[in-house]
């Protein structure tokens, strides 16, 4: 297939994958946006006043990174596992296996599709934030890496799923029982300096601690672990679950017989 | 002349040990209008599977238009369109996106994809769904819809696997008649039916598959030059309520109460209309019955189905 042809066929997979969450916006973007305003004013503003200070910011400016980053995360996934999976149950993705488009240009397409909402949610959630705390970026390139990288590598990771999926009970159980409770300790709502020292160091070996911590560290300045091995943590995932796609999708695991 | 497909030594042995296909070889000339007929599970959709990338095949060599499906598979894919049995498109979206998206998977620009999806949606009558939701189209017109998408970036060998199945007769009557209008400005035809009449009235050559293995590839014209009898349908002029015994001839009423005869090849029809005249039956109407090439295939398949023998052995 020409360069021409596969950047075509790439716009083409994340056309459609926006207009997908765009078309059933009520159940893509508007739940984030009321859950995360509810964290808001129940966490932030009603909670947060009484427990004062965090990390050297009052609670609501602490929290707030964490809450995006939880938004990103849990949209990106949500997305390409929800879309990639209704098209195996559809039978829909034999559209692209009969076509010519190379298996990497599918994998791009889906992850950027993935990442659209992701960070359209980001956005979203951000802005409902100023509603709440004063926003001062302390580290542009950072918040930008950070968010963008995660974004990405959830993307992956719904893909992942979505591949392995045999019915829609398959494609909830990660997100219900994985990707919650790790979001949840991964340090949204409090340092780890709180927890003594046997959790702190379980806490070490959640990934999405590295990445929540990485974006508080460009926002605020300040970070429960170095932001930059946070960032090379992100790198080496993405390389690892982006080969392991690749190879699924080669072998056509769950899509042909 | 390249042959719009080829395959040799075509092997699909299932992950559960079973053998879909067991070394086929068939060839389709550019141009033709070909069927590939055969009983429930008997291999046709996982060739067809095989041949546009839905299914691995386990050994042998395809080859679309002269590009090996395993060094030139993205070559092969651009000349082929696909029409699958069952509906595969995202029932939430609308027709025009449907069909402009799989031009978009070819690599086709969105102006000139819109242009060809115009030019097919109109030409299959469904311009004017082009904004409805394809999970509000009937079943004819999910068919049709199908059948615009394999087509939107103009591939060389179009595949329909059972294209007309659960179509009522007037609509199989005008997809019959545009798939021949295709065919005729050069796209060759691969078809898979269970309306034998269809492949009968449509198609060219033929391949009869069973359990795996290719009991004829032929012409059609050949394949029914073996039949050694014809069925005439003879309407009457006052209705009969059981068959007239004719001397020499097997003759039955069929279920819309029509004398249905055999005659053998090269036996006079007239000994018929004289013992007819004798019994005082007065024919008002003729016609041959057009389904002389599933008389063929229920017999092909039946000597190849080793259970017959042996239920006839032990009876």
């Amino acid at each position: 297939m020409r360069t021409d042809a596969m950047l075509t066929a790439y716009k083409t997979i994340v056309t459609r994958e926006i207009r997908r969450f765009m078309r059933i916006w009520p159940q893509t973007l508007l739940p984030p946006a009321v859950t995360m305003t509810l964290y808001f004013i129940i966490f932030g503003n009603l909670i947060g006043s009484r427990i004062g200070v965090m990390g050297g910011f009052d609670y609501m400016a602490f929290i707030v990174p964490g809450l995006i980053m939880m938004s990103v995360i849990t949209s990106s996934y949500a997305n390409v596992v929800s879309s990639f999976f209704s098209m195996k149950f559809q039978r829909s993705i034999e559209e692209l296996l009969v076509s010519p488009v190379p298996n990497w240009v599918i994998l791009a397409g889906y992850v950027t599709g993935g990442m659209s909402r992701g960070l359209g949610i980001g956005l979203i959630v951000t802005l409902l934030s100023l509603g709440f705390t004063q926003l001062s970026i302390h580290h542009l390139p950072m918040v930008i890496l950070t968010v963008f990288l995660t974004s990405a590598l959830f993307s992956l990771g719904g893909f992942i799923n979505a591949m392995l999926a045999t019915k829609f009970d398959d494609i909830s159980i990660v997100p219900t029982f994985v990707l919650t409770p790790l979001t949840y300790l991964g340090g949204v709502f409090y340092s780890i300096d709180l927890l003594p020292g046997f959790w702190q160091g379980v806490s070490m070996i959640n990934p999405i601690l590295y990445m929540v911590n990485a974006f508080r560290y460009g926002i605020l300045g300040v970070s429960d672990v170095n932001p930059y091995v946070a960032l090379g943590m992100i790198l080496l995932f993405i390389a690892i679950l982006s080969a392991i796609s690749l190879r699924m999708l080669a072998r056509g695991k769950g899509i042909r017989h | 002349m390249t042959n719009a497909l080829e395959i040799e030594g075509l092997v699909k042995t299932y992950g559960d040990g079973f053998q879909a296909l067991k070394g086929i070889d068939l060839h389709v000339a550019e141009g033709d209008f070909f069927a590939l007929l055969g009983p429930n599970g008997a291999g046709k959709s996982t060739t067809l599977g095989i041949v546009c990338s839905l299914v691995n095949k386990s050994a042998g060599k395809v080859r679309v238009f002269g590009s090996d499906i395993d060094t030139h598979l993205s070559d092969a894919k651009l000349n082929l369109g696909v029409v699958p049995q069952e509906f595969n498109f995202n029932q939430f979206e609308k027709v025009f996106d449907i069909v402009t998206t799989q031009a978009g998977y070819y690599g086709i620009p969105l102006k000139k994809a819109s242009e060809s999806a115009e030019k097919y949606l109109r030409q299959l009558g469904l311009w004017d769904k082009r904004n409805t939701p394809a999970m509000m189209l009937s079943g004819g017109m999910k068919r049709r819809l199908m059948i615009a998408r394999a087509l939107v970036h103009e591939p060389k060998l179009l595949i329909l696997d059972e294209p007309t199945a659960g179509v009522d007769i007037e609509l199989r009557r005008s997809m019959w008649t545009f798939l021949e209008e295709m065919n005729r400005q050069g796209t060759t035809i691969i078809l898979t039916t269970h309306y034998l009449e269809e492949a009968e009235a449509l198609c060219r050559n033929i391949a009869i598959i069973d359990h795996g293995k290719i009991l004829r590839h032929t012409s059609k014209r050949a394949l029914l030059q073996q039949l050694s009898s014809e069925t005439f349908v003879l309407d009457t002029a006052e209705p009969l309520e059981e068959a007239p015994v004719l001397e020499g001839f097997f003759s039955h009423m069929d279920d819309e109460g029509a004398l249905v005869v055999d005659v053998e090849k090269g036996q006079s029809l007239n000994g018929m209309f004289v013992q007819l005249e004798e019994q005082g039956v007065r024919v008002v109407s003729m016609r041959t019955k057009a389904n002389r090439l599933e008389e063929l295939f229920i017999r092909m398949v039946e000597d190849n189905n080793p259970r017959n023998t042996t239920q006839g052995e032990t009876a």
